[in-house]
């Protein structure tokens, strides 16, 4: 790189030098003003989504019974309780799955793992894995949990389907947090005569949760805004019970795309009011986790 | 008297402890092995993932020619008159993850670049979440958002179609840009500070240092993040199942509706084709494809930045 450089700079003097340093510094300062409206632009057009749902949504979601009953054929009546109970249902479950098994990786690949091949091959498996598209987790799903397993188009499938979509990215994070923990205090612990468990559990751990916490929301909260992976597992459209583990099931992403793809106008609204619904779980999660990393990182 | 007493006392927790210490032996494997099945875990998915979907693919192929599948260019496996030519759902994932690129290129290395080199660290700390909560929001709001709002916005002065590929694109776009912009913001901080001063001590102006210093230099990082946003825009769904429409076709008209192949693949699992039908076996053929470029753009990706990584450590 260093050579590409001096190489450009012994090109250039090849006319009478000027510095010109005003010309190039009003350069600068224009090309600055576009890198902050390339950064702005994102977040105008976050802001204006978020106006556009709230204006198409919020008259619908305010009317009688919309959190509390089960949908309507009609644009305007019924609501969306199974889908809410779905996708926490689904958010629940997938930290229950994701989350110990996904640590556990971590602290495999971090603490135990010896430097061989196959070591490798998981971590490069693992990094690959992170980039697979959410509609071939469903493809994975509905052959291993509906056919192979037998549990049919059901939210056990559905999670444990978001379960493996989300691994990825706790496993990844988790395993930054864990390797950012100083070896001081690993070393501390052992002088006390500790097994490498009892290090793991008690300093280890609590000193990476923090991090690991990050890794969990944002993996989870992707795994409740997932749509693709649910259509292939079979997720339906329509429900007019509470779903149960052994159920058909729905989510609120599906509903939300099964109101768009109505023709009937008053389902944009039904739409945009079960956006604002997905959007506040989304940011309730992440509320708590954000609570939950300063408490854990300040009792640090 | 209480002397022996102590000693006996003192023998006996001392084999105790050395007891312990044989059973934490036991338990300590067992805790490695059970990690170790976790780790595992992440192995057996791709073997699933490889597995099934090549098993079902296997048995497409036995029906369907690879000539039909990769020389035709009409996809009409739902119609009486079947074709299976791939073509036109790459067409239109092309051309949407193209449109996509347009956008969250530009808009990733301008955030990238303003964060790293002119953003106070205060701003920086702001500005930077909540930039990548852009690719937090659920993909099926983007699709929302495209069809309801872009779509109609674009139409009082473009001649488009309800479903076309340039909303669905736009939107996909401003959704990749965090995933373009962080990588490369990584990339573009680990630049060391001295070849910047260097270049500030022969009296560059600071815009001239980042383009011709800063961005040379974290170009490997910049070039990783480019593939594996390409790679996330070609496995998007929702967006442009909603936005783009459902109309296979090779064109390169992007006010048109277009399918790609997620778009399809999430078509044909919400249908009603028996399993183990040809029709139902397209799904995995699709996948297969679909599987086969993401993991091969992913793995062009790591391996770019893997290879320059350590370059200034």
């Amino acid at each position: 790189m260093s050579s590409s450089i001096s190489r450009n700079k012994s090109q250039e003097p090849q006319g009478e030098f000027s510095a010109n340093v005003e010309q190039r510094e009003t350069t600068g300062k224009i090309f600055e003003l576009i890198f902050l409206l390339g950064l702005s632009i994102g977040l105008v057009v976050l802001a204006v989504l978020v106006f556009d749902v709230f204006k198409d949504g919020l008259g619908r979601l305010l009317s009688p019974g919309f959190l509390t009953e089960t949908p309507s054929r009609f644009p305007d009546r019924g609501g969306i309780r199974p889908a809410i109970f779905g996708s926490m249902l689904l958010g629940g479950l997938v930290m229950l799955i994701s989350v110990p098994i996904g640590v556990g990786a971590a602290l495999y690949l971090e603490e135990y793992a010896p430097k061989a091949w196959w070591t490798d091959i998981i971590e490069i498996n693992v990094s690959n894995l992170a980039g697979v598209p959410s509609i071939v987790y469903g493809l994975l799903g509905l052959g291993v949990f509906n056919y192979l397993l037998n549990f049919g188009p059901a939210l056990l499938s559905g999670a444990l389907t978001l379960s493996l979509l989300s691994l990825p990215v706790i496993i990844v994070t988790a395993r930054e947090a864990i390797r950012a923990v100083p070896d001081s205090l690993r070393q501390a612990s052992y002088g006390l005569g500790t097994t490498k468990w009892q290090t793991v559990w008690n300093h280890v751990l609590p000193y990476a949760i923090p991090g690991i916490l990050t890794g969990v929301i944002i993996s989870v909260s992707r795994a409740i805004g997932d749509a693709a992976s649910l259509i292939v597992v079979g997720a339906v459209s329509f429900l007019t019970f509470n779903p149960g583990l052994f159920q058909r099931f729905m989510a609120l992403p599906i509903q939300i795309y099964t109101y768009i793809t109505r023709p009937e106008p008053g389902f944009a609204n039904a739409a945009a009011a079960s956006i604002i619904v997905l959007l506040l779980l989304i940011l309730v999660l992440n509320g708590t986790a954000i609570y939950l990393r300063q408490r854990f990182s300040t009792f640090k | 008297m209480q002397n022996a007493n102590f000693s006996n006392e003192f023998n006996r927790e001392y084999r105790r402890s050395l007891e312990k210490a044989a059973s934490d032996d036991i338990q300590e494997k067992i805790i490695e092995t059970l990690l170790f099945c976790c780790a595992l875990i992440s192995v057996l998915t791709t073997f699933g993932i490889v597995f099934i979907i090549f098993r079902v693919t296997f048995d497409f192929f036995q029906e369907v020619s690879f000539a039909q599948f990769f020389l035709d260019t009409k996809w009409t496996p739902l119609f009486a008159e079947k074709h299976f030519g791939i073509w036109p759902l790459i067409n239109g994932t092309l051309m949407t993850t193209v449109i996509a690129m347009l956008v969250a290129i530009p808009l990733g290395l301008c955030s990238a670049i303003y964060l790293a080199e002119y953003a106070s660290p205060k701003v920086a700390a702001i500005l930077r979440p909540a930039v990548e909560l852009l690719g937090g929001v659920p993909t099926v709001v983007y699709g929302y958002f495209a069809l309801l709002f872009v779509t109609p916005v674009l139409r009082s002065f473009l001649p488009l179609e309800i479903f076309n590929a340039l909303s669905a694109g736009l939107m996909m776009g401003i959704m990749i840009s965090p995933t373009v912009g962080s990588i490369s913001l990584d990339a573009i901080q680990s630049v060391p500070r001295s070849l910047r001063e260097g270049a500030y001590a022969i009296g560059v102006t600071k815009l001239e240092t980042i383009f011709k210093v800063v961005l040379p230099a974290a170009l490997s990082g910049i070039a990783a993040s480019i593939i594996l946003g390409i790679s996330r825009a070609v496995g998007e769904t929702m967006t442009v199942l909603i936005a783009a429409g459902q109309e296979p076709r090779i064109s390169l008209n992007p006010f048109q509706s277009v399918e790609t192949m997620t778009a399809y693949m999430a078509q044909i699992s919400g249908g009603d084709s028996p399993r183990g039908s040809v029709n139902y076996n397209t799904l995995y053929a699709v996948g297969a494809v679909l599987f086969l470029i993401t993991l091969g753009l992913n793995i062009v990706s790591h391996w770019i930045s893997n290879r320059y990584k350590e370059k200034y450590d």
